[in-house]
């Protein structure tokens, strides 16, 4: 092209790709479906029984000879279809996370719709502050804002405090999956406002007259003009929200109590929580990888679906 | 009638939005260290937080992290959007989308990826690490910043310099170069930003020297929490604030710069669509990619 | 693109506020260390030791004039020390498994000594750089964790209780027994641990069973308990179980004896028990893992910590109980006298202590572990509904889709 030796600019980008994205992305896949193993001398794999009938051989044999020797074994990584098995278990919680994920989304897109449609109508200088107020809020760490959600809904929390005042209440609302829901509905909001705002700022008032002039009522100027055209501000939005919330395991965590167990949490256990496993972390890893993938086609439809009829329209 | 509703929805939708943090910065001056008994009035939290060494170190290594990890990717970015844009299509398409993989992919895999990649090259969790994870990510908001502008370059403005005497590194230096440095510019901010605001990546490539200010946080929620992190989030929300408020006012000048920065931002769109619909290869996510960056460009451009 | 620029501006803002802010540190102790050692050896190479602790398991100086051990040790030694925290064994082994950290100091407990020093993760200490071990108690010296006492300085024990708030808790109700954790009364109201190990034994020694049984079976009783407590768990915590109790969240938590002294002090309302069916006795102890980069002076940190005055302060702080002679002569008579702390000989009887378990059986119960926290309380249904439903959608949009096309075809 124009350049003649720029070609050459994206050889140690290339590299980097190759080390730092597609090497680890293969590890993950290398991990999901190998197992470390014990093996004897001869490179026979030892089960657990076997090893433990060793150990104890050993043992008496220690005490019979007043000496301390340790049992050595080799470790060998084999090839083996178990973690991805074993995830089938834990399918229960990665559903659970995809409904909880989903449940947000929805929220996020019934919160944001109006409220961006609103944004988008007041004039320039109010847009531009209104805007500023959305973004505030994502400037501050998110573990601090999820945090004070704790404040706000324990038992002894301000909510209720502010319930008792008439005499309602307690509820337990923290360490419930409404508290994470709700955690992820107030850390991801925004990211369902902007790219709406930025699709109906574009929708001029104009447009919606014509609409009305023609006859459409308001029902049918929403379904028929406004809501095609920000089709693509949804789908963006929905992926923006989705994915996060999907994969998220801080807000679980604090909101949830533990009890709530997502599949991002599940992640972090194997690697580094409580149950050091990572090879069934690597294939739940991989799992839901796949399982974003199918709903990011979804999503993606809903895009181009947007585009014939925005053809059509 | 409707715009008082649509008034009263939006205060709703910003209460809701802010109630979290009116509470931390009301709890930085509750004296009892309970969040919910208020017992008075003391500015303690914030003497204390400004002689707690945890958090300032790890204010600075956030700093330190975010700096060295934006520059490396924008001048590593910047090169690879070149090479990227003089490939041919197919090559090009293949790199591109893998470029979007950084992006798409839920951090905590990402994050992982990189932890099983480090510790099985032996590599010591440090600054090196952190840094090369959060690269990682810049590098994609980089490139994915800087194509659209090459694409909307004039090429004959390369020749013409060309022509016109210049040495092809000249017209590198003096042509190409200026006409970009929009899209290399907000790819350097975004990567900043992004960098300071993580914690999922962070979290799986910290190493114990090497605490970012997320990481702090995030074992100081895991304690005894200590009133000292409300204050501290209610100096970040005042000076964020202030440094807001105060641009804003003295930025009405720039409005036309950033609708003609919307204008470019959208055309970048239609291109890296173009760009991404060449290869017959791409299929999903060419589009998933689009939507992200038009997100992350919204959030970032447009105001 | 500008609001980024303000971000950006802003916290270069913060920044240089509170660096404008650090204080140096200037103790107000006097303390007259040991002379035997020399405590500036390593002042002028300009080391940093990276420490692995507990949370909340050692005294800091939080604005109350508390004796500081990591600014003391900085300020005597010229060392500077790098402090981090876990929550679990568990956690600390996972990290240290994975690699690519390299810590000087990290104080595991007993098991976990033991799974450590068998996996061939710790360092020999070299205990002439560690005088003070001498005025280590007997008992804890040669323990069974670390039979000839090569890797580790014990650094607090102590034992696991039932801490409760005494308004929430019926008198009636036995707070002597583990049973409690069970009881529906109280459900939402219980915080469990949220490690495997501590679970799981308290759940044996409700059951009867050992604490350090092997038995599957057994193992799997345990889990099907804990299972069913999971109904009434409010949340699985760790050290949160200071703001959960302290702000009168839950009425009822297992947790460390030492943990629970500093957690009544806060709030009068709390209580602790040590349950009747017996309890776990812990020692933490100080090791070093391989790959540390500076043994030496890591071991100069173990003697700091040691030193008498600085292990009476530390364990009068922290509220857990101190292994060393000379530093348990040195405490204020009510506290070697506090019956928490510093139980009877005889009600220590029925206590075990963890021992490292076979790999098969940890395997076994972390396995047993993510299945618990993991258990979703849905119908068996849920999954196949669900693959279902995402398969049938993407078929629909899809051929959808397909038909759309075609007819734009068509009217073309």
């Amino acid at each position: 092209m124009i350049f003649k030796a720029s070609k050459l600019t994206a050889a140690p980008y290339i590299l980097w790709v190759m080390i730092f994205i597609i090497v680890p992305m293969a590890l993950i896949a290398v991990f999901a479906f190998t197992t470390t193993v014990k093996v004897d001398g001869e490179g026979n794999i030892l089960s657990a029984e076997e090893i433990s009938v060793m150990e104890e051989e050993l043992a008496v044999y220690n005490e019979e000879n007043g000496t301390e020797e340790e049992l050595e074994l080799d470790e060998r990584t084999i090839f083996t279809l178990d973690n991805i098995i074993k995830v089938n278990d834990y399918l229960p919680v990665l559903f659970k996370s995809l409904w909880l994920a989903a449940i947000a989304t929805v929220i996020c897109l019934v919160i944001a719709y109006p409220m961006s449609f609103a944004i988008s109508r007041v004039n320039a200088n109010r847009q531009k502050v209104m805007i500023m107020l959305v973004m505030l809020p994502m400037w501050m760490n998110f573990l601090l804002r999820t945090y004070a959600w704790m404040t706000l809904l324990e038992k002894n929390g301000w909510i209720n405090k502010l319930l008792s005042f008439f005499n309602i209440g307690p509820f337990q609302m923290i360490n419930t999956q409404g508290a994470v829901v709700l955690g992820m509905v107030y850390n991801y909001l925004p990211f369902m406002i902007l790219p709406l705002y930025s699709i109906m700022v574009k929708i001029h008032d104009t447009t919606l007259e014509a609409s009305s002039d023609l006859g459409a009522n308001v029902f049918q100027t929403f379904s028929r003009v406004i809501l095609p055209l920000s089709m693509p501000g949804i789908a963006s939005g929905i992926t923006m929200v989705f994915v996060p919330a999907i994969s998220t395991f801080i807000i679980s965590r604090m909101l949830g109590g533990g009890t709530n167990l997502l599949i991002g949490d599940l992640i972090d256990l194997q690697f580094l929580g409580n149950a050091y496993n990572p090879n069934l972390g690597a294939a739940i890893s991989l799992v839901l990888m796949a399982f974003i993938l199918l709903c990011m086609s979804i999503t993606n439809q809903l895009d181009n679906e947007d585009n014939i009829e925005g053809v059509l329209l | 009638m409707r715009k008082v509703i649509s008034r009263i929805y939006l205060w709703a939708v910003f209460a809701f939005l802010y109630i979290p943090i009116i509470v931390l910065i009301v709890n930085s001056f509750n004296a009892s260290k309970s969040r919910s008994v208020w017992t008075g009035f003391t500015f303690d939290w914030y003497k204390r937080l400004f002689s707690n060494q945890a958090i300032i170190n790890s204010l600075g290594n956030t700093l330190i992290v975010a700096a060295v990890a934006s520059v490396l990717s924008t001048l590593l970015g910047t090169l690879a959007a070149i090479g990227i844009y003089s490939m041919k299509k197919v090559p090009r398409s293949v790199l591109i989308n893998i470029t979007y993989l950084p992006i798409m992919n839920p951090e905590i895999v990402t994050g992982v990826s990189l932890m099983l990649l480090f510790v099985s090259c032996k590599i010591n969790l440090g600054y090196l690490t952190l840094i090369l994870a959060h690269m990682s990510f810049c590098l994609s908001y980089v490139i994915l910043n800087v194509l659209p502008k090459l694409r909307q370059m004039d090429r004959h403005l390369y020749e013409a310099a060309l022509d016109l005497g210049c040495s092809p590194r000249q017209a590198f230096m003096r042509v190409v170069i200026p006409e970009i440095m929009p899209g290399i510019i907000s790819g350097f901010l975004m990567s900043f930003t992004y960098s300071i605001d993580d914690f999922v990546i962070s979290y799986f490539t910290y190493g114990p020297t090497s605490q970012t200010l997320s990481i702090t946080i995030f074992s100081m929620t895991r304690r005894k929490v200590s009133p000292e992190v409300n204050a501290l989030s209610a100096i970040i929300f005042v000076v964020v604030l202030v440094v807001l408020l105060i641009v804003n006012f003295a930025g009405s000048r720039d409005e036309r710069r950033e609708k003609q920065l919307e204008r470019r931002a959208i055309r970048g769109i239609r291109i890296t669509r173009q760009l991404t619909a060449a290869s017959p290869a791409v299929t999903a996510e060419k589009n998933i990619g689009d939507s992200i960056t038009r997100g992350r460009e919204n959030k970032n451009g447009g105001e | 693109m500008n609001k980024i620029l303000f971000r950006l501006i802003s916290l270069l803002f913060i920044a240089a506020i509170l660096s404008l802010s650090v204080f140096a540190y200037d103790s107000g102790w006097d303390i007259p260390y040991s002379d035997d050692v020399d405590w500036k050896k390593y002042s002028e190479e300009n080391i940093t030791i990276n420490v692995y602790n507990w949370g909340e398991y050692i005294s800091v100086d939080a604005g109350d004039d508390c004796f500081d051990v990591n600014a003391e040790f900085e300020e005597l030694t010229g060392i500077k020390v790098n402090y981090s925290n876990f929550a679990s064994n568990e956690e600390l082994y996972a990290k240290l498994k994975s690699g690519g950290s390299t810590y000087d100091i990290i104080i595991p407990s007993d098991y976990m000594v033991s799974r450590l020093i068998k996996e061939n993760l710790l360092e020999k200490l070299d205990y002439s750089n560690i005088p003070n071990f001498s005025k280590i108690m007997e008992r804890y010296k040669n323990p069974e964790y670390d039979p000839t006492n090569e890797y580790s300085v014990p650094y607090m024990w102590g034992r696991i209780g039932i801490i409760y708030n005494k308004t929430m808790v019926d008198e009636e109700d036995n707070v002597h027994s583990w049973e409690i954790l069970w009881n529906e009364k109280y459900a939402n109201n219980i915080l469990m641990f949220s490690n495997s190990r501590d679970a799981f034994a308290i759940t044996c020694a409700r059951l009867g069973y050992s604490m350090n049984t092997t038995d599957e079976n057994e193992l799997r009783a345990a889990a099907q308990a804990l299972k069913e407590q999971k109904l009434l768990v409010q949340a699985y915590v760790m050290d949160e179980i200071y703001d959960k109790m302290g702000g009168g969240e839950a009425a009822l938590a297992p947790y460390y004896a030492g943990d629970a002294i500093v957690m009544m002090e806060d709030n009068p309302d709390l209580e602790f028990v040590v349950p009747d069916e017996g309890t776990n006795l812990f020692v933490d102890a100080m090791c070093v893992p391989k790959g540390a980069r500076n043994k030496a002076a890591a071991e100069m940190y173990i003697n700091f910590v040691t030193e008498t005055l600085v292990a009476r302060e530390n364990s009068i702080y922290i509220g857990y109980s101190v292994p060393q002679q000379d530093a348990f002569d040195a405490l204020p008579e009510e506290i070697r006298n506090d019956e928490i702390r510093y139980p009877n000989l005889e009600d220590t009887l029925k206590d075990e202590i963890y021992i490292a378990l076979p790999e098969t059986t940890t395997k076994l119960i972390d396995s047993l572990w993510t299945s618990i926290l993991s258990d979703v309380k849905s119908s068996p249904w849920m999954t196949p509904v669900m693959l279902i439903l995402v398969i049938g959608l993407t078929i629909i949009i899809n051929v959808r889709r397909e038909i759309r096309k075609k007819n734009k075809i068509e009217n073309q």
